[in-house]
């Protein structure tokens, strides 16, 4: 099959670039520390709020500037809804559903999950600066989806 | 010749055309939604309902048959030969048209406001999955019924190479087959059963992830009967011919082989799948993004010859020599300019990390709407401009609304789907009511005026893309003398590699990569398994 030379330069030219993107990709995985959800065991969705940890979700302190929330989603809300931590916080948030599927993003941070009935969806940011970053619902689930949203308040160091 | 066989190409274009004028005129509500303009309350529907009957009546409706009737008609002509049995493409048909009734009737009456990709646990009435179901049944019969046709050819023309038209018609349906079975698995097993109540629970996740094995190829079957199109006919009307024929069967059979096991980067963001497999399915993503690059090069390529044909001189002097004027033509070379940007988009989509900051915003819209929205619909368009006036025999009605139907598009597209994806990248949701929604930041203003601005003219566009095809189906001058365009490959008939035709083969690879993508992430899904979700209605 004869292939045009123009199209042997296109041909390397494309395969380059993919390459290179995978390259890119690579790097901010393994030297920046991207990360995404990954296997998770699963739970059941209709007891899911009557034993611990999500009984009682909300944050702690799991040491000096680390914090770990645990987020309970619903049909249209998020428990707890406002979460208050100093600047600098690096918080690991535990979110499931009690419901239908539900999304959990915050403004101007990388965290993206989907909040999937049966499995808990876990994820981590850091707050350097101080001010309310909004976290909203960003998968459809009912009337009211675009209601379902929540803030975390950074304050400043103390 | 095929006069039978085009009475049933004109009933795919009539209910693909509804489906586009009816589903086409919630998108610019949804537009004017994200403004701030919400017209929901005098329709006394909601948003979602409107959204559902936007996505399920303009991605499946008005694709799939559209796609059924343009690849019926091309197969024979391709072939030059009849369908071995029309009755079973039109029991194909009629199943298909019940599948879509069934599945209406549940959107119209507000009892399946659960959007086109229907993530469980939300509830739809039954009817809703069968129908559905139907319209994929009805595909398969069709298919079986175009590839026994083929059979036929090939035994009456051995050692002939697959006319280029049929060899892309046979890639899209067993493409769509293969696809289809994951759709079919989660309708059959999961869906309709626990929509029936006879199964308590269903496992979302288990029902996302064979829905995306479907949904991502799914759009490959959008556009692979756009690629039909490019290759084997927009360079007739370029008035060049196909720079290489051989590279475009290559084009067609990547796209076979690595369009299904590419559905996780659908689901970078849920847990309960492995960063092993989603990383896996980045690399397949990429790969089947080559035969696009491939396709690129072929095709404005073959615009090239056409261009200088027609006297275009100098590094870019044949661009503007093209017809520009002639609608059909213009409506594809400016789809494929916006498919540009959409691959450009579908590369971050697809980037494992990238992806975490666009994934479930306004950008992916955005990014659906130069694939689909225009690299599809566009074409489609320009298809019908010649299609419809050969199947009735009447003239295109109004050449110059055409002309100006696809300029709008143009620009109504690029604007909306700039504002889109600013608004996306600055975190807006996706299918969300913006007007009535709590949170609404002031950073999305200016984004929002570009998506209204371009829904509104999308609006105008729609109008004058259905009257024009009404007007000419039904009432234009007789006497329309049309040809289906069919380019000649410049280099002759330059014979491919003979592994080229061995299907067997192409399944081959194409089941093994299935297998490799797919097999472990569902085996451990159905493992795993629990009692699931009970139903919840909540519209």
């Amino acid at each position: 099959m004869r292939v045009d030379l123009y199209e042997k330069v296109w041909i390397a030219l494309s395969l380059l670039m993919l390459l290179g993107f995978l390259g890119a990709i690579s790097v901010s995985v393994f030297v920046h520390g991207i990360s995404l959800p990954g296997a998770e065991q699963r739970i059941d969705p209709k007891t899911v709020v009557n034993e611990p940890p999500f009984a009682t979700p909300g944050i702690r302190e799991t040491g000096p500037g680390e914090y770990e929330v645990y987020l309970l989603s619903m049909v249209w809300s998020f428990v707890p809804n406002e979460i208050r931590v100093p600047a600098g916080a690096r918080v690991t948030f535990h979110a499931t559903s009690r419901d239908v599927t539900h999304g959990f993003t915050i403004h101007g941070t990388n965290l993206n999950l989907m909040l999937i009935p049966g499995l808990v969806a876990t994820g981590t940011a850091t707050f350097n600066k101080p001010g309310e970053y909004l976290f909203i619902c960003h998968e459809y689930c009912g009337l009211a989806h675009q209601t379902m949203a929540g803030k975390v308040i950074v304050e400043e160091k103390s | 010749m095929f006069a039978r066989e085009d009475r049933l190409v004109r009933w795919h274009l009539l209910i693909a055309f509804i489906a586009l004028a009816v589903g086409g005129l919630f998108g610019p509500l949804q537009a004017l939604n994200r403004m701030g303009i919400s017209l929901y309350p005098v329709l006394g529907i909601s948003y979602y309902q409107g959204l559902t009957l936007h996505g399920v009546l303009v991605a499946l409706v008005w694709t799939t048959f559209f796609i059924c009737g343009f690849l019926i008609f091309v197969t024979v002509r391709s072939l030059n030969r009849s369908l071995v049995s029309l009755g079973a493409a039109w029991i194909a048909f009629w199943v298909m048209l019940v599948g879509v009734v069934a599945a209406g009737y549940a959107i119209l009456t507000n009892q399946a406001s659960v959007l086109y990709t229907f993530y469980p646990p939300l509830r739809a009435h039954a009817s809703f999955y069968i129908g559905l179901t139907l319209v994929v049944v009805g595909t398969w019969i069709l298919s079986a019924g175009l590839f026994v046709t083929y059979r036929r050819w090939r035994g009456q023309n051995p050692g002939k190479a697959t006319p280029l038209m049929a060899f892309g018609v046979l890639v899209t349906f067993i493409l769509w087959d293969l696809a289809t079975l994951g759709v079919a698995a989660e309708m059959l097993f999961q869906l309709i059963p626990w929509s029936l109540g006879w199964l308590g629970g269903i496992d979302a996740l288990l029902a996302r992830t064979l829905f995306w094995y479907f949904g991502h190829p799914l759009v490959y079957f959008w556009l692979l009967p756009v690629y039909v199109s490019w290759y084997t006919m927009l360079p007739k009307q370029a008035g060049g011919r196909l720079f290489s024929d051989p590279m475009a069967r290559l084009a067609f059979l990547l796209l076979l082989v690595f369009s299904v096991p590419v559905g996780l980067h659908h689901q970078f963001a849920d847990p309960g799948i492995g960063h092993g497999w989603k990383a896996l399915h980045t690399i397949l993503t990429f790969s089947v993004a080559f035969p696009s690059l491939l396709t690129a090069f072929n095709v404005i390529a073959s615009l090239e010859i056409g261009g200088r044909a027609r006297g275009g001189a100098g590094l870019f002097g044949w661009v503007v020599r093209l017809p520009w004027g002639e609608p059909s033509f213009a409506a594809q070379a400016l789809a494929m300019l916006l498919f540009a940007f959409g691959g450009v988009g579908g590369f971050i989509n697809a980037s494992y990390n990238l992806n975490l900051i666009v994934h479930n915003t306004a950008w992916v819209p955005g990014h659906l709407h130069l694939t689909v929205g225009s690299a599809v619909t566009l074409t489609f368009a320009g298809v019908a401009y010649w299609l419809v006036p050969l199947l009735t025999g009447r003239q295109l009605w109004h050449r110059g609304l055409a002309l100006a139907q696809v300029y709008l598009w143009f620009f109504g597209m690029a604007l909306f789907s700039f504002g889109m994806h600013w608004a996306g990248v600055l975190g807006q949701p996706r299918r969300t009511d913006m007007a009535t929604a709590v949170y609404r930041l002031a950073e999305w203003s200016v984004p929002d005026l570009f998506t209204g601005v371009g829904g509104t003219i999308l609006l105008l566009s729609l109008i004058l893309l259905v009257v024009n095809v009404a007007m000419t189906a039904f009432f234009a001058a007789r006497g329309a003398v049309v040809e289906m365009p069919k380019a000649e490959p410049a280099g002759g008939a330059e014979a491919a590699p003979w592994i080229f035709e061995r299907w067997s083969v192409w399944l081959a690879v194409t089941a093994v990569l299935i297998v490799i993508g797919y097999g472990p992430v569902l085996f451990e899904l159905v493992r795993t398994t629990t009692a699931g979700s009970p139903p919840f209605r909540v519209w």
